[in-house]
């Protein structure tokens, strides 16, 4: 059983630079051995090289002590302390909330609240809106319904002790009743904000608790008792005039959207931050649908969606820290921990130095994508997963550590607790799945090809999605090959940018996955570690972004699918998601057009008849998991070679949904043309070249036969040629 | 919905028993999709207990924090043998009998 885990301040790091580690013990260990490897192979299958792990003498090798470091769970935001708060004495309190697990016990809307005490707008035990003022609940005992728009509001008067608790539902629906309101008297003297604090979708303290689970809009407190109909009145999207010498904070959530500040809009300035990312560029109760972009209507978009299971930054502190030597090669490497049971790999990536090649290949780390599948934990949630995938789910160590720990947040797959999609993912807690012996469709997946590199001695320098994504073209050009792992499927604005920019520089790309180039993701334009997906319209999708909600909230960049923003995968790199399936894996037949003497390179060695890749150690064949086609309907270049094309698949190998229109049967592999991968090949204007494989199982295959193999060969041979500074015509 | 027939669908049964793995006809699709669609509370899977080489058959819990329940007793070498093992399973769950091939129960 796992026990220990850790994560790194940053993902790549460059000769000269430190890295720092942080651990936690999760069984009691009260020390474990860390020692550093450079990872080769992160597979060992029967078939395959073994587990490659070599050690590499570092200054942290040896006993560390080891103690928990917990992950503080949950999304809200805290208000700048100040003494305006803590002279507050009679106070109303007021909101719009789109509650979603109403009934789940006590979660706080707004309040002061500091040691126990205070005052505070919160959903109670019955899931009703109420004023706690300390130990005192003054509920309307009406409770709300779940995913419906309210206004609630409470005041209390601090020298009468008068309490007033109003609900009221933005859609009235005959026969149900949950308005509810209530004037009584309670404890005369209190005080809303005793030590200055104040938050909102939680209530403050160490760790902040009763984490709210919906939306929170236009958050309103006012220094006096207002009526109810004053209060309601604050929740305008501009408080009137005549209310505004009675307001002590009105935030508006539609200002700086990308940021974790939250705005007060009165001359109090009483403006907070955002705590673990709850969700921004929300659409609030105003919403209309006449625009969908939160940045064309702020009145519209003013709502905050706060999970009780949001996490950004565990803020884990240091256990030790590694400065990089200036002679260590580039490359996938770990902190390697051993504390009782199995040993956990802190993964991270070795650059060049700086503004220098020390290869002439490139091996991108989809990065993005390990971050999008991050602590990806689907299996015990679905009950689907089984069909999707054609086969018993395999559960491996992480599964389990997830499973006993739900504070290590979720994937870009996963749903909150309360059914909302997870659109931000974050390095900065451990990724328990980006480690040895988990699945071939991301970091595993992509080890083998570093394992093929070094048993045939290619050198390669390793740079990852987030290198790229910051620093653009000029981080690849000096390469003659980028080499793409299994499965680069999140792609931000500026990686696609710079990859086109590389080829169009006469760069030569090998994409040997599937599924690539798929999502458009966005990382945060100041927050280190963290990437947003919105899953929009269309594509498979885990979740679904609710109706108005497609633009991501860190650029405003319009989410979802590249291929529907009319910049497809196949443009980029000639074939594009086409099917997917679980169960089994096939192999490839060459198509007449590998016989164009074009593309006789590739083929050298391979014969006419050869079936392609009929093995291998993900489901027994190359072709295999997901699959990409050539389309010119999709922007496939019209000079690109299809040198060979997938067959015999399964019915578990289904078309995509994109690419039907409607529901029919005949979407699997027995049936469907569609359903294929198409190895393709094409020049590029400025005499380079693009390979693709279209499969991301093909990389699986690449070690049978100590390397000695038709998926191995071709793949030498188009490196071969690519790294031939001879350029294409 | 999907109804199995202890008699008629016996030859469904051989049929994945040849190949556990790989093409099925329409109608063993269907069972599958059946067998494999069962609630996540119970569902069996298979826990990795030597990557690749050995596994042990669980039970999801389908609630987070609620460890799954391990068969220490029944540990497959082969994906294969693990896939038909928890077929007859599952027949037996949905059937309420122990599946027969050839004249007696099946190995």
């Amino acid at each position: 059983m796992k026990s220990l885990a850790g994560y790194t301040d940053r993902i790549s790091v460059a000769p000269g630079e430190r890295i720092a580690f942080k651990v936690s013990a999760e069984n009691g260990a009260t020390s474990y051995k860390a020692s550093l490897v450079r990872l080769f192979s992160t597979d060992d299958h029967p078939d395959g090289p073994g587990l490659g792990e070599r050690p590499v003498r570092a200054p942290f090798d040896g006993r560390h002590p080891a103690r928990r470091q917990a992950i503080p769970m949950g999304s809200c935001v805290t208000v700048l302390r100040s003494p305006k708060l803590e002279k507050l004495r009679s106070v109303t309190l007021a909101a719009v909330i789109w509650p979603t697990t109403p009934r789940r016990g006590r979660q706080a809307i707004l309040g002061g609240w500091s040691g126990g005490r205070g005052i505070a707008l919160e959903i109670d035990e019955i899931g009703a809106a109420s004023l706690r003022i300390d130990g005192n609940v003054f509920s309307t005992g009406k409770p709300l319904l779940v995913r419906e728009w309210y206004r609630v509001a409470a005041s209390y008067d601090h020298k009468t002790g008068i309490v007033e608790v109003i609900q009221e539902h933005l859609v009235a629906y005959p026969r149900i009743d949950d308005a509810g309101g209530l004037r009584v008297a309670g404890p005369i003297g209190r005080s809303p904000a005793p030590r200055g604090t104040f938050s909102i979708g939680a209530n403050a303290g160490t760790p902040f608790a009763q984490h709210f689970n919906g939306k929170i809009g236009r958050p309103r407190v006012a220094k006096r008792v207002l009526t109810p109909a004053e209060a309601m009145a604050t929740l305008a999207y501009r408080v009137p005039k005549e209310l505004r010498s009675a307001m002590l904070a009105a935030w508006d959530f539609a200002l700086d959207t990308p940021s974790q500040r939250i705005v007060d809009t009165t001359a109090n300035k009483l403006d907070g931050a955002t705590i673990n990312l709850p969700a921004r560029g929300m659409k609030g109760h105003a919403w209309t649908g006449r625009v969908h972009d939160w940045r064309a209507a702020p009145d519209e978009y003013d709502a905050i969606h706060f999970h009780d299971d949001d996490v950004y930054d565990a803020g884990w502190s240091t256990d030790f820290e590694y400065m990089v030597p200036l002679d260590l090669p580039s490359g996938v490497y770990a902190a390697k921990l051993e504390g009782g049971a199995d040993p956990e790999h802190v993964v991270f990536f070795v650059r060049p130095p700086r503004g220098r090649a020390t290869a002439d290949v490139c091996y991108l780390a989809a990065t993005a994508t390990y971050m999008a599948y991050a602590n990806f934990r689907v299996m015990n949630r679905s009950w689907e997963y089984e069909a999707f995938q054609g086969a018993l789910l395999q559960i491996g160590p992480e599964d389990l550590f997830l499973n006993d720990h739900p504070d290590y947040g979720d994937s870009l797959y996963g749903s909150h607790s309360d059914g909302s999609g997870v659109c931000y993912s974050s390095r900065l807690r451990p990724i328990v799945n980006m480690r040895p012996h988990t699945p071939l469709w991301a970091f595993s997946g992509d080890n083998t090809l570093l394992a093929w590199m070094d048993a045939l001695g290619y050198r390669a320098d390793t740079l990852t999605d987030e290198d790229l994504d910051a620093e653009g073209v000029d981080l690849i050009a000096a390469y003659k090959v980028v080499v793409t792992g299994c499965h680069p499927e999140y792609w931000s604005l500026p990686m696609w940018d710079a990859m086109q920019a590389y080829l169009d520089r006469s760069g030569c790309l090998m994409y040997l996955g599937g599924n690539g180039f798929y999502w458009r993701v966005a990382y945060h334009p100041t927050l280190p570690g963290v990437i947003e997906v919105r899953r929009a319209e269309d594509g498979t999708r885990a979740w679904a972004a609710e109706p108005g909600e497609y633009y991501m909230s860190f650029t405003g960049e319009y989410g979802g699918l590249w291929r529907r923003q009319d910049r497809t995968p196949n443009q980029l790199v000639g074939v594009g998601m086409t099917a997917q399936g679980f169960d089994c894996g096939s192999y490839y037949r060459r198509a007449k057009a590998s016989f164009d003497p074009r593309v006789a390179f590739i083929f050298e060695g391979i014969g006419a008849d050869e079936l392609i890749g009929n093995f291998g150690t993900a489901g027994g064949g190359a072709a295999g998991q997901e699959l990409d086609r050539y389309d010119r309907a999709l922007g496939s270049p019209p000079h690109a070679l299809v040198v060979a094309t997938s067959e015999e698949h399964t019915d578990n190998m289904l078309l995509v949904n994109e690419d039907f229109r409607g529901t029919y049967l005949a979407l699997g592999g027995t049936e469907n043309k569609l359903v294929r991968a198409d190895m393709t090949f094409f020049e590029t204007p400025a005499g380079g070249a693009v390979f693709s494989t279209g499969s991301i199982s093909w990389i699986a295959s690449l070690p049978n036969a100590a390397f000695d193999n038709n998926v191995a060969r071709i793949t030498r041979n188009v490196l071969d040629r690519f790294l031939d500074p001879t350029p294409f015509r | 919905m999907v109804r199995i027939d202890p008699v008629a669908d016996l030859r469904l049964a051989r049929e994945f028993r040849a190949n556990p793995i790989g093409k099925h006809s329409p109608d063993l699709q269907r069972l599958l999709r059946f067998f494999r669609g069962e609630p996540i509370e119970g569902k069996y899977a298979l826990l990795c207990t030597k990557p690749n080489r050995e596994w042990k058959l669980v039970e999801l819990s389908g609630e987070v924090g609620k460890p799954f329940s391990v068969h220490e007793d029944r540990v497959f070498t082969s994906l294969k043998q693990a896939e038909w093992e928890v077929f007859k399973l599952r027949w037996k769950r949905y059937t309420g009998r122990d599946l027969f091939l050839d004249g007696g129960p099946v190995r």
